[in-house]
């Protein structure tokens, strides 16, 4: 099972090295649509059922307003231009990179390997959980009944960016030159 | 914005309405089976995105303002904060958010109290929050980069 | 551990996106790939050998259940990254009707 996330990871790290690379737009938003629908059958391989649908949906919408805004500008990418790239600046990149990945290991050190997870918390919110809620799908029990204050900051978060694209795109009481 | 061919429109018309009671099914059923609110939502504002891609705007006259959804985006999230407040009242222990409904025997429907009142109010909000922001910008498409 | 390491690399990817390249819609896209891997990383560190989804049905006793905190923490997660994902479009659309391009070295004109 593990081969086949390591197949899959290497196939979506592909796909968003050439989505940032490619030449024009509209190939790199369908590269992009590679790293989103490789999440899914991620999703499905660990086991999580619910955001496997709520992730399938989410990317097929975000590719349709993807493609809406670059048929609607433009679709060239700029042409690189070819200016003195410092040597500096790649040994910087090469130092940041190695105190990221030297932190990032020093961090995993306190966790478990993969796939041996020590349930201390959970098991406070699986045994009791189906009695206590009433809901057989134990992650809806946490999310609306243990969390649910949570959930009540998730909706605020929706309600406010979708406040900032309808002031952004605002077309009445402007003054268009 | 016109629409597509009229394979993809006789398409339309059968499918999405099987899209948009699949997801109000997901929601209905969010305490017993994968799925939930946030997952039932996106499926019933994809049908909607849907019928407006196939058909084009101009077919069916929208009325260039996106002023209802909005309204039933603010009702759903208002809802949801009603019944978590009512809550505080009714429950009799004064803490947010406790679970004041019934919860039945596991596993039928009418089951596990106050979750199926909020799986619908979250699923209202986000349905209406996507469409909402997918309606802006066709409008402001149609009117200004004409 | 070789699953974390190949997680993190996406994130680095990116964020190399967000800060080496010129072009308005591929910073979009870096945003888009970083909340990506930050979302699988969380779901990566709740798994169980052999575990199955946390819905109970049929007869519970002796079945492993893998962790429902994270994915719960995650089903929000995914809806919020769209509609930052849309807010940030409707941004750069506005960008481009006034300017005309996508490059970020000549949007910096603070005219009126």
């Amino acid at each position: 099972m593990e081969l086949f996330l390591i197949i899959i990871l290497v196939l979506m790290i592909g796909g968003a090295i050439f989505s940032l690379e490619a030449r024009d737009l509209l190939s790199a938003v369908i590269a992009y649509g590679i790293v989103g629908f490789g999440l899914v059958i991620c999703f499905l391989l660990l086991q999580a059922p619910d955001l496997a649908l709520v992730q399938i949906v989410v990317e097929t919408i975000t590719l349709i307003i993807m493609i809406a805004v670059i048929l609607n500008s433009t679709r060239d990418e700029i042409k690189p231009v070819k200016g003195k790239r410092s040597t500096i600046f790649v040994i910087f990149v090469f130092i940041f990179i190695g105190l990221f990945l030297y932190f990032f290991n020093r961090t995993t050190e306190t966790l478990s390997a993969f796939g041996e997870h020590v349930m201390r918390m959970s098991k406070a919110y699986l045994q009791p959980g189906a009695e206590k809620t009433g809901s057989a799908n134990l992650v809806t029990g946490v999310i609306f009944d243990y969390r649910g204050y949570d959930t009540l900051g998730e909706a605020t978060i929706l309600f406010t960016a979708v406040i900032g694209v309808l002031t952004v795109l605002r077309l009445k009481g402007r003054k268009e030159k | 914005m016109k629409g597509m061919t009229i394979i993809v429109k006789t398409v339309t018309q059968i499918v999405c309405g099987v899209i948009f009671l699949y997801g109000i099914y997901i929601i209905v059923h969010g305490h017993l089976t994968p799925g939930g609110g946030f997952a039932g939502g996106t499926i019933i504002a994809g049908s909607f995105i849907l019928l407006i891609l196939a058909f084009g705007s101009e077919f069916l006259a929208l009325k260039k303002e996106e002023t209802g959804s909005s309204i039933l985006e603010s009702t759903g999230i208002l809802i949801f904060l009603i019944v978590a407040v009512l809550g505080m009242i009714i429950g009799g222990l004064g803490i947010f958010f406790i679970n004041f409904l019934p919860k039945g025997v596991i596993g039928k429907l009418l089951s596990a109290g106050v979750i199926p009142v909020y799986n619908v109010a979250v699923g209202m909000e986000v349905a209406a929050a996507l469409l909402t922001v997918f309606l802006a910008l066709l409008i402001y498409r149609d009117e200004v980069l004409k | 551990m070789i699953v974390y390491i190949l997680t993190v690399f996406l994130f680095l990817i990116g964020l190399y996106g967000v800060v080496a390249k010129r072009n308005l819609i591929k910073i979009v896209i870096g945003i888009a790939l970083m909340e990506y891997s930050v979302n699988l990383f969380l779901i990566l560190v709740g798994y169980v050998k052999g575990g199955t989804a946390p819905i109970l049905s049929g007869e519970v006793i002796g079945k492993v259940f893998v962790d429902p905190l994270p994915q719960a923490m995650v089903l929000t997660a995914i809806v919020i990254g769209l509609a930052t994902t849309a807010l940030l479009l409707a941004i750069a659309i506005r960008i481009y009707k006034k300017y005309g391009t996508f490059d970020i070295r000549e949007i910096k004109n603070l005219k009126g």
